[in-house]
């Protein structure tokens, strides 16, 4: 096998072979994450299909017009994808710091901890946003537009949310156990999935609200 | 208004409960058949406590060996075979004698084809399938496992709390009655508030997300771990079948999990998915279903197409013939059958282009499947064929599936689909495809490999008797009710008037009788050789004179499955090694090896599974709650402790692996001759007259 081709073993930033064995379990555990989701896109793209075809199914009630706060869904996006940034600024720190177990926890903890506050500013201002939304008459269950909203909207909102969960976990576990091996992969497969909500979010800011709006 | 600790569970919602209250004939037969449930745990309970096995049952539910996990998910579904069948009697039975009414109540009757599909298909179809796979595949890619053993436990925990909820439904309320695709607005909350059709999506729901799961462990342990030397064109051909189901359980149950999610919403939650006014559309519901629903058909079928071309190069001793066609129509199918799904709704009034495009896909399907048929009959020409139970249920599957085929090809022409649609028609060519292509490759896959995880063969003569029960079963039942279709006689009928169906009805209702039969012959069969495990031993491990690499390890297969990781050079590296003599040579070296301890993880999931789907069912919240946050925070605590491994040392290997090598270089082995008899320890003795 060529230097480059054993340098990239999985899809995504791999560790790198100053970690050594870790380096190489890694292949398995975050291609295997990756086909997850593959699955999970697919799930998403189901409710994409159903908002799409229910686009217009406002049964009297009102549309994205009366609804949305293209500010605040502006924030949310920004909070995402600079989210994005610290968490891949995470797993740089975890790929030059901890190819040992003597580097300082520091700086990873530090990125994960930011990537958590933003993504909680990104949870505020969309729940913010379904509150306000059900005040002026838009909640889940007025029109099929709604349900179709409020099902891919929420379902990304959920997976933002899993995503801190995990990342707090991931937390306590670099804290109490050290950054060892399990906890490295686990960072690994929490920052694909983490990016992969952002892929996510920016179809649904342009098809949802901006396609909404326009 | 619903009870905070109970729900809407109260007394009258047990079905003995019911029958003693109001006493009728329909409830005698549903609590007659509700009460096998708790009196069959007592007496398991009885039985385990008798025989003290206790130990060894945790030691199995704990297990993350893949060939234990295949045996459960096994185990479950011929369990579940066990109510499928006589539902299925039960309905034949009645049809038979249903001029002008019958015995079942119309209500017990949508029940029973409910639960009889939904079980079949995601009960004991898709158990079976992923059990021959969990047991086969890391065998036959020379591997110690697979990719995630503690995954697998978790897929097999969440298909047991599927298992869970629809039977416990026979007992505890009602299942759904509006068939196993559950369309709404029917199974919507305005018309069918009860808790039946809640039942039966979030059975689904919950085996779902397993399947899910089983598909991505298998994609990656093929894509993975593969032995050396093994490429992609060198795999058997059961694994390229399992990988492309693999990649169909991960591309189509997502769409399963999402209209099971937006159904369990518009009824739990009054959202407008799929309701009749306010914006909702069902016809998505029938899309995202089939969407799921045709692929899961090859997800069926190609494993079993996966077992006849192992099957059949081994019973003729040739090679496979036409690998690479094999192959690639293993691949067409796997891709087209994401293509076709609107056929399963051609009269919903979409226009005849739509259709006509659905249509031609459809056809289409027939071209790749048509090039597998000649390529087993190829492999079977010239070679040294012997009629064992697995080569009687590939001759019934040739003759039979064919005609279950050219039925689907007549069904995929869109006008004389506006014809057959909802007949009886469309009954005989699904259960013509399942019953000769599904199960037949299943029960033969059970009967090949059987011995690799239990070390003893299965008998062949319980075994043929069977093989000819589902052949004659299967044509009485279900070949009449093709022209009982032509006839106009409609599907998931609980009565009729017209006396001219009442012949052929009588011959399906006897037919029904026989595969009852048939069901019993597989009880016996398991029960007579596991008596007699001692005469059919083959601790060698090679009972059929095998190609691929399962073959070449003692049987039962140790915990390790290779001693040494194999290394590949052709595609039936076996054969090879046996014809240069080198197949049983002594290792030089042997090394420690790892394998993951067991762990509760899979066995804690389904049980919260099971109290997570029950208590959204009867909406009893707190245990929903508790049973969902269990699931978290079991997750969050695994995901500290230490991912504990056992050691087992080189010189333990050594010793079992030696012992065996050494047996198989001094016994004489058995020509293909008496295959079938005591004689047969598990070492291939070459033919004395090769195959052409």
């Amino acid at each position: 096998m060529s230097k480059a081709q054993a340098g990239s073993l999985h899809p995504g930033l791999n560790l790198g072979e100053e970690h050594g064995d870790d380096h190489l379990e890694a292949e398995t555990s975050v291609f295997g994450f990756w086909v997850f989701m593959m699955s999970d896109l697919v799930t998403f793209g189901m409710f994409f299909i159903i908002f799409a075809s229910s686009a217009h199914a406002l049964a009297g009630g009102p549309g994205p017009k009366e609804l949305f706060d293209l500010g605040s869904v502006a924030w949310q996006t920004g909070f995402l994808l600079v989210s994005s940034l610290t968490s891949g600024m995470a797993v740089l720190s975890l790929k030059q710091d901890h190819a040992d177990e003597r580097g300082s926890r520091k700086r990873l903890v530090f990125w994960l901890v930011i990537t958590i506050l933003l993504g909680c500013g990104f949870l505020y201002h969309e729940i913010a946003d379904f509150v306000s939304m059900a005040a002026a008459g838009g909640g889940p269950t007025r029109s099929g537009y709604l349900t179709a909203l409020w099902s891919l909207v929420g379902l990304h909102g959920f997976h933002v949310s899993c995503g801190i969960l995990w990342c707090i976990v991931i937390i306590a576990g670099v804290l109490f156990q050290g950054v060892n091996r399990d906890w490295k992969l686990t960072i690994l497969r929490w920052a694909v999935f983490w990016h992969f909500l952002d892929v996510v979010w920016i179809a649904i800011f342009s098809f949802v609200f901006l396609g909404g709006l326009i | 208004m619903v009870d905070p600790l109970f729900g809407k569970l109260s007394w009258d919602s047990i079905i003995l409960v019911q029958e003693i209250e109001n006493p009728n004939l329909n409830l005698l037969i549903t609590s007659g058949a509700a009460v096998m449930i708790p009196v069959g745990g007592v007496l398991l309970i009885a039985l385990l406590w008798w025989l003290n096995w206790w130990k060894p049952l945790l030691g199995w539910l704990t297990s993350v060996d893949h060939k234990k996990i295949g045996a459960m998910y096994i185990i479950f579904a011929v369990v579940m075979l066990f109510r499928g069948v006589v539902e299925g009697t039960l309905m034949r039975v009645h049809q038979a004698t249903a001029l002008n009414g019958g015995f079942l109540s119309s209500d017990h009757f949508n029940q029973l084809f409910t639960t009889h599909g939904t079980n079949m298909i995601f009960f004991v179809a898709m158990p079976f399938l992923i059990g021959l796979i969990n047991i086969v595949v890391p065998l036959q890619i020379g591997a110690r496992d697979v990719a995630f053993p503690r995954l697998n436990q978790i897929s097999l925990g969440l298909t047991g709390a599927g298992g869970f909820l629809i039977t416990i439904s026979l007992l505890i309320g009602e299942f759904a009655t509006g068939g196993w695709t559950g369309y709404p607005s029917y199974n919507g909350k305005l018309i069918n508030p009860g808790v039946g059709p809640d039942y039966w999506l979030i059975s689904l729901g919950i085996s779902g997300i397993g399947s899910t799961l089983t598909g991505v462990n298998f994609a990656v342990t093929i894509y993975k771990m593969r032995a050396k030397g093994m490429t992609f064109m060198r795999m058997p051909l059961f694994t390229w079948t399992a990988l492309c189901t693999s990649i169909l359980l991960i591309f189509a149950m997502p769409p399963l999990t999402a209209c099971c999610v937006m159904l369990g919403l518009d009824r739990y939650l009054d959202f407008h998915f799929f309701t009749n006014d306010m914006g909702g559309n069902l016809m998505n519901f029938i899309n995202l279903f089939w969407m799921f629903g045709h692929p899961e058909v090859y997800i069926l079928i190609l494993p079993a197409f996966g077992v006849m071309s192992e099957i059949s190069p081994t019973f003729s001793a040739k090679r496979l013939y036409g690998y690479t066609g094999l192959v690639a129509a293993t691949m067409c199918i796997a891709v087209v059958s994401f293509m076709v799904w609107l056929h399963h709704f051609f009269t919903m009034g979409q226009s005849a282009t739509v259709n006509a495009a659905f249509g031609i896909a459809t056809l289409l399907i027939g071209i790749p499947t048509g090039v597998k048929v000649y390529d087993w009959l190829a492999t079977l020409w010239g070679g040294r064929i012997r009629f064992t139970t697995p080569m009687i249920y590939l001759i019934g599957f040739f003759f039979l599936f064919v005609i279950g085929g050219l039925s689907g090809v007549i069904l995929a022409n869109p006008t004389l689909d506006y014809q057959l649609h909802n007949s009886l028609f469309l009954v005989a060519h699904f259960h013509n495809v399942i019953i000769p292509g599904v199960l037949f490759g299943i029960l033969a896959g059970i009967h090949y490999w059987f011995p690799k995880v239990f070390g003893f063969r299965l008998m062949e003569s319980y075994g043929k008797i069977t093989a000819v029960c589902w052949i004659i079963g299967f044509c009485l039942t279900f070949l009449p009710l093709y022209p009982l279709g032509m006839m106009g006689m409609t599907r998931r009928t609980v009565d009729y008037s017209d006396p001219a169906y009442v012949p052929l009805m009588m011959v399906s209702g006897a037919g029904a009788l026989f595969l009852s039969l048939a069901f019993t012959f597989i009880v016996i069969l398991f029960w007579r050789s596991i008596v007699n495990r001692k005469k059919l031993a083959i601790p060698m491990g090679d009972p059929w004179d095998g190609r691929t690499l399962e073959w070449w390890t003692p049987s039962p297969a140790p915990d390790w499955n290779f001693a040494i990781l194999p290394e590949v050079h052709s595609r039936d590296p076996f054969t090879e090694a046996k014809k240069d003599g080198t197949a049983y040579q002594p290792i030089e070296k042997y090394e420690d090896i790892e394998l993951p301890s067991t762990t509760y993880y899979g066995l804690i999931i389904g049980v919260l599974g099971c109290g997570l789907g029950f208590g959204l069912v009867w909406y009893i919240w707190w245990m929903a709650l508790a049973s969902f946050l269990g699931c978290v925070v079991t997750a969050m605590v695994y995901g500290f402790l230490p991912k504990k491994e056992i050691v087992i040392p080189a010189e333990e290997v050594r010793k079992v692996d030696e012992a065996w090598r050494a047996e198989a270089r001094e016994s004489q082995g058995v020509t293909r001759d008496d295959e079938s008899t005591e004689a047969n320890k598990g070492l291939a003795r070459p033919d004395a007259l090769p195959a052409v």
